[in-house]
């Protein structure tokens, strides 16, 4: 039945930064149910931040592909969900509107960038939400809040209405308290968009299966490896062990261009970012730039203002390794590098149907602790490769280091996200028998 | 290793007006991140691209899009069906 949804949540740990208070919703599969959209995703009528500044006040005059899907299906669009500027961090610290807090301790981050969807979630507020990942902003969040998030196989999920950062590695994906709620919401986003070019005709017809005996599960050495806390390791090693006796079959393997993948990823992100974070110069959306004066010291002016400085660094780094005389040194070898990946990932999953590791290599880091950039940038070591090689890759809460969730990330082959989801479906049943 | 100069440069180039006082701190992050790049340089191409990919091509055909209207909404400065932006010369 449709209806109206009275969205009066308290929103202690600043999850979202627009929110409607009533949401008209109507019939379908999600009918009724309040579902939280990440900031970057356009929403029709719904002012929409990306979590910058710079974007301020701009309401989208049409919505995403997946906001459409979700509002045929019923749901109720309650609001849209803090994150990283432009999706550009770790911890939803560099957000334009305030850091986003960890319900689980409101002194530590919740992971980014989609960390006011996972907060919004795992505070109970709503029960599923949509994130993106570009380098592992949906799984880094699900797994130091202690839910479930997937990054479908890229093309899978349209594209169409999620303001760029990196067109190459991002995808539109799901965020809720456990897999089934996941599953539902890749029936229902998993639809051919024409507006979106690298669009796939794949619908995801499935429900999740706890059968797994027989499924084999390589465990890269790379993902163990040194960086990794080790209280991290064994509690990943421990929910390994689950599947294994649920008969899962545990082999060893490995993916030496994880050496490398970490450089790659910052290169093509930032070097993709330099490019579509061009058209924000106040013109068209967001705050007006003056038109008075002329034209490049005014968007100097207006860029320097109001895009946060890890944005400003990002789009400085792309713009120095596409420069002439550079490209040659970081941009043909950062595309050099992801097809490496790809190829390895390819090989490696001819011989395992997943892959298994830690989704981070320690718990949520505390409020302010990672200052410094380029640290910050190394804690997405063990996410970045799926985006790079396209697979699908899920993190499922698996344990508690320091009271706080551990998140095992399953990765799979090219359009088996199906089979991610029922190794982490497995895993929850295993875990509550 | 970049200057201080060159990532005063870079930033015009990226339109970014950086603050003279923290220009300092930007090229020693700058410098941190691209000495990490270097890893790059051992990458070596395992083979040529996937065969495999296509294009996706689609006719030149008018179709429905937003009302005027609708696209100047957002601007913040316009003149009749016009987006003004700042002067050119």
């Amino acid at each position: 039945m449709a209806g109206t949804y009275h969205f009066d949540a308290e929103d202690r740990h600043n999850a979202f930064i627009t929110r409607a208070d009533s949401a008209a919703f109507g019939d379908g599969r999600l009918s009724g149910i309040p579902l939280a959209i990440k900031d970057n995703i356009s929403t029709k009528g719904m002012q929409t931040t990306c979590g910058s500044r710079i974007l301020e006040g701009y309401i989208p005059p049409y919505d995403a592909h997946v906001v459409e899907l979700l509002r045929k299906e019923g749901a109720a669009i309650v609001g849209k969900t803090n994150l990283d500027e432009f999706g550009m961090g770790t911890t939803t610290e560099n957000s334009g509107f305030g850091p986003t807090t960890n319900p689980h301790d409101p002194a530590r981050v919740p992971g980014g960038s989609s960390g006011g969807s996972a907060a919004a979630v795992a505070a109970g507020m709503v029960p599923m939400a949509l994130g993106t990942d570009t380098g592992g902003s949906i799984r880094c969040p699900a797994a130091f809040c202690g839910i479930v998030g997937l990054k479908p196989t890229y093309g899978r999920v349209s594209r169409y209405g999620l303001i760029a950062y990196s067109n190459s590695l991002e995808q539109i994906g799901p965020m809720a308290r456990n897999a089934a709620d996941v599953s539902t919401l890749m029936v229902i986003l998993c639809r051919y968009d024409a507006r979106d070019s690298t669009s796939y005709d794949r619908p995801y017809a499935h429900a999740p299966s706890g059968e797994i005996r027989g499924m084999k599960i390589g465990i890269p050495v790379e993902y163990f490896g040194e960086g990794v806390d080790p209280p991290v390791a064994e509690c990943v090693r421990d929910a390994i062990a689950t599947l294994e006796g649920a008969g899962a079959v545990i082999e060893e393997c490995s993916i030496p261009s994880m050496e490398y993948a970490l450089a790659a990823y910052y290169v093509t992100c930032t070097s993709e970012a330099s490019s579509n974070l061009a058209r924000f110069d106040g013109v068209r959306y967001g705050p007006a730039v003056e038109t008075k004066r002329s034209w490049h010291d005014e968007f100097q002016e207006f860029r320097g203002e109001h895009f946060g400085r890890e944005v400003q660094r990002r789009i400085m780094l792309g713009t120095f390794a596409l420069s002439a005389g550079y490209y040659g040194k970081y941009y043909a070898k950062a595309q050099m590098a992801k097809e490496n990946v790809r190829r390895e990932f390819e090989r490696v999953l001819k011989s395992v149907d997943v892959i298994a590791g830690p989704t981070m290599p320690t718990v949520a880091f505390r409020l302010g602790e990672k200052s410094d950039p380029l640290s910050m940038y190394l804690s997405d070591v063990l996410t970045v490769p799926a985006n790079l090689a396209g697979v699908p890759a899920i993190s499922v809460p698996c344990g508690r280091v320091e009271g706080m969730p551990v998140g095992l990330q399953i990765i799979g082959r090219h359009f088996e996200d199906e089979v991610v989801v029922d190794a982490a479906y497995a895993f929850e049943q295993e875990g509550s028998a | 290793m970049v200057s201080e100069r060159e990532v005063e440069t870079i930033a015009k180039l990226a339109d970014i007006r950086i603050q003279k006082e923290e220009l300092g701190e930007f090229t020693v992050q700058f410098n941190a991140i691209l000495e990490y790049f270097d890893i790059l340089d051992r990458v070596e191409a395992a083979g040529e691209g996937s065969a495999d990919l296509i294009n996706i091509f689609r006719e030149d055909e008018v179709q429905p899009s937003l009302s005027v209207d609708d696209v100047l909404a957002n601007a913040g400065s316009t003149e009749d069906t016009f987006i003004k932006g700042p002067r050119v010369m």
